[in-house]
């Protein structure tokens, strides 16, 4: 339409290619498509809010992600958040426990506690949940290649602790396709990591029903090079592998959908942002239910966690990212989240500082406390821009799933290197439209400034720390009944080697102390390891 | 695209050293670079100080290039120095670009990392310091 805009008025797109009118009226809505699809919130197909009454009845969980060194030091910060108010724990992992490397691994040196809590056993796990209610305080574990041994972990924490496993709260994020297109920290070939998933979903679908065992990233897809309907589409088009992998074992739909859930970026376009959202809660009701036949209203929600964009944070002016980070909190409450974590305005830099944690923190609790945020359910529903852009972001997100069937399905694309070529060359024109200007960002290509460097706090490395972490796992080897960790382990590679569920047996080895890296490498002599394709055409 | 004098195009070993999985940037530089008319062979992810030396040393690399972007760039550049210098690739162009705290870059580039491109560099800048100093 915009070909009837005065020639002084300049067309514009959205990130996703759609067209924005300079004006919208019921017209636009109309011919999108109209409200059909729209409903009441907590009414199929949910495009206003998976709940009636959404932040009316509770606010987001605020949940900033957190972790380093060891877990004493992680578990010292997780008391500093929650006496602040953070009502739920997102934890970071150092690489190596990500990669599934044991801390004396020498893949592992330099790595140790750095970008996360280094966890070997179950006796660090212990640690860092030590006087965390795990009843109150619901657990994220941001883990993925390694995550079946880490659930295991906090399943058997939770069971030691007392807690009662069927009622158990939790998510992880274990969401390995993703890996494989961004944040890379994949160990297993693509097909026996998508079984591992399955193992995963379908025991805590028989043994901690209200656990969430994956969360499904769009984040890191978009962080990658997508646009916003992309990240949405591929988003879905994995949750459907993951789907498929389970269902074919047998076991219904209705007994695993509901806890599925997913992870969402915000930087970009406000308003393509809130409909992408709408859009989407829309579009995964659609399939849960008519491609998989769910019949519970709970299996087609679109759970999410949203407010990270840290592709839209700058190196450039940091403090502008305390401005950004509230206008992606606005955007996450504005869009239904469930879930909330903000990046720090230093995450360009270092590990977040406590200062810099609070500042998200309170953010959050601003919209809540003083901003109406949660006052009314949806409020943007209703307006034409909203209800047309949220029909032609659902046409387009269908239309990218359709294409990714059709060229063989996502596990297919993602294995042969397909995606993560498509991705890395919009990525490219990303950057070479920022560094002509293009693409205008304030402190980076316009509104620079050159008042030096700004005041960081850098979180130091501790070498110490991390020498003291390889003892400590030395002590554990010690102290553990050895010929119980053997047999614990003998029974991983039987149960892979023979293609039953693997998370039984691993979470055997994990309560006799078992460590990350030798229970991996129990997996690994029987399924390999990823090999990477890279690629970079078009 | 050569450069006169230049019997070949410039040849760039490009690696994501040690556990960090943040390869957007690799790959955004590694596609400029071939925009510019270089070769690259880029490593993925993973790689062990051990690993990138052997691979710019059967590459016949005029340019090693390492992208970090977790935080353990000085470790890892403090035990690759050694195995490029055994190598024999003193002479060679090393460059690191990537999440690189300014109080970094002078140890950098007394370890023999002459180019250091913190966040926030430009991709032609990159490209011409690249054809301006490699060997």
């Amino acid at each position: 339409m915009n070909d009837r805009l005065p020639p002084d008025v300049t067309p514009v797109r959205n990130e996703s290619g759609i067209p924005i009118e300079p004006v919208y009226t019921e017209e636009h809505v109309a011919a999108s498509g109209g409200l059909a699809l729209l409903g009441r919130p907590g009414e199929y197909p949910f495009t206003r809010g998976i709940h009636p009454l959404m932040f009316r009845k509770q606010p987001w969980t605020m949940r900033q992600y957190t972790g380093f060194g060891n877990a004493a030091d992680t578990n010292a910060r997780f008391k500093y958040l929650i006496a602040n108010g953070q009502t739920g724990l997102n934890v970071a992992f150092d690489l190596p426990t990500q990669c599934g490397l044991d801390s004396d691994d020498p893949l592992a040196e330099g790595e140790v506690g750095r970008v996360g809590m280094a966890i070997d056993t179950l006796r660090d796990f212990e640690i860092a949940f030590a006087g965390i209610d795990l009843d109150r305080i619901t657990v994220s574990l941001t883990v993925n290649g390694s995550a079946a041994v880490l659930i295991a972990m906090y399943l058997a924490l939770a069971e030691r602790r007392g807690f009662d496993v069927a009622k158990l709260r939790g998510t992880a994020q274990n969401d390995i396709l993703k890996e494989y297109i961004g944040r890379g920290t994949w160990i297993f070939p693509v097909d026996a990591s998508v079984r591992l998933v399955g193992d995963t979903i379908e025991y805590c679908a028989r043994h901690a029903p209200k656990y969430s065992p994956v969360s499904v990233c769009g984040y890191h897809i978009r962080e990658s090079g997508a646009t916003p309907t992309q990240e949405m589409a591929y988003a879905f088009a994995i949750a459907c592998a993951y789907a498929d992998e389970v269902q074919g074992r047998g076991l219904p739909i209705d007994e695993f959908a509901g806890r599925l859930s997913f992870n969402f970026n915000i930087f970009g376009s406000l308003f393509e942002q809130v409909a992408k959202f709408r859009a989407g809660r829309g579009l995964w009701a659609k399939i849960v239910r008519e491609r998989y036949g769910a019949t519970r209203p709970a299996s087609m929600w679109m759970r999410m966690i949203a407010g990270g964009g840290g592709g839209g944070l700058t190196y450039e002016q940091p403090e502008l990212n305390i401005v950004r980070g509230a206008y992606y909190a606005l955007i996450s409450a504005l869009s239904g989240a469930q879930t909330m974590a903000l990046c720090c305005y230093d995450e360009a830099y270092t590990i977040p500082s406590e200062y810099a944690q609070r500042i998200s923190l309170r953010t959050m609790q601003l919209l809540i406390e003083e901003m109406g945020l949660c006052d009314t359910v949806d409020p943007l529903g209703g307006a034409y821009y909203v209800e047309t852009l949220t029909n032609q972001m659902r046409a387009e997100m269908e239309r990218i799933i359709a294409d990714v069937d059709a060229r063989g399905g996502i596990v297919a694309l993602v294995a042969s290197g397909a995606i993560q070529s498509q991705v890395s060359a919009q990525a490219y024109q990303r950057q070479l439209d920022l560094e002509a200007g293009r693409l205008r960002k304030v402190g980076v290509n316009c509104y620079r400034s050159d008042d030096g460097e700004p005041a960081v706090e850098f979180h130091p490395y501790d070498e110490a720390g991390a020498r003291a972490q390889v003892a400590a796992l030395a002590e554990a080897r010690r102290t553990r009944d050895g010929a119980a960790v053997t047999r614990a382990l003998d029974d991983v590679r039987r149960a892979a080697a023979a293609g039953v569920n693997a998370m039984p047996a691993i979470v055997a080895a994990v309560k006799a102390y078992a460590s990350v890296g030798e229970i991996t490498s129990a997996l690994v002599a029987v399924v390999g390891r990823y090999r990477e394709p890279v690629r970079f055409e078009g | 695209m050569s450069r006169p004098g230049r019997a070949r195009p410039i040849r760039v070993v490009l690696a994501k050293p040690g556990l960090d999985g943040h390869d957007q940037g690799a790959k955004v530089v590694a596609r400029a670079l071939l925009a510019a008319g270089m070769e690259v062979i880029y490593t993925g992810l993973r790689q062990t100080p051990d690993a990138v030396a052997r691979v710019a040393l059967e590459e016949d690399a005029d340019v090693i290039a390492l992208s970090s972007m977790a935080g353990s760039h000085l470790a890892f550049c403090r035990r690759l120095q050694p195995l490029l210098a055994q190598a024999g690739l003193t002479d060679k162009l090393w460059i690191i670009g990537g999440n690189l705290p300014r109080q970094d870059h002078d140890a950098l580039r007394a370890l023999g990392f002459r180019g250091v491109f913190p966040t926030g560099s430009r991709l032609d800048d990159i490209t011409r310091y690249i054809e301006e100093n490699a060997g």
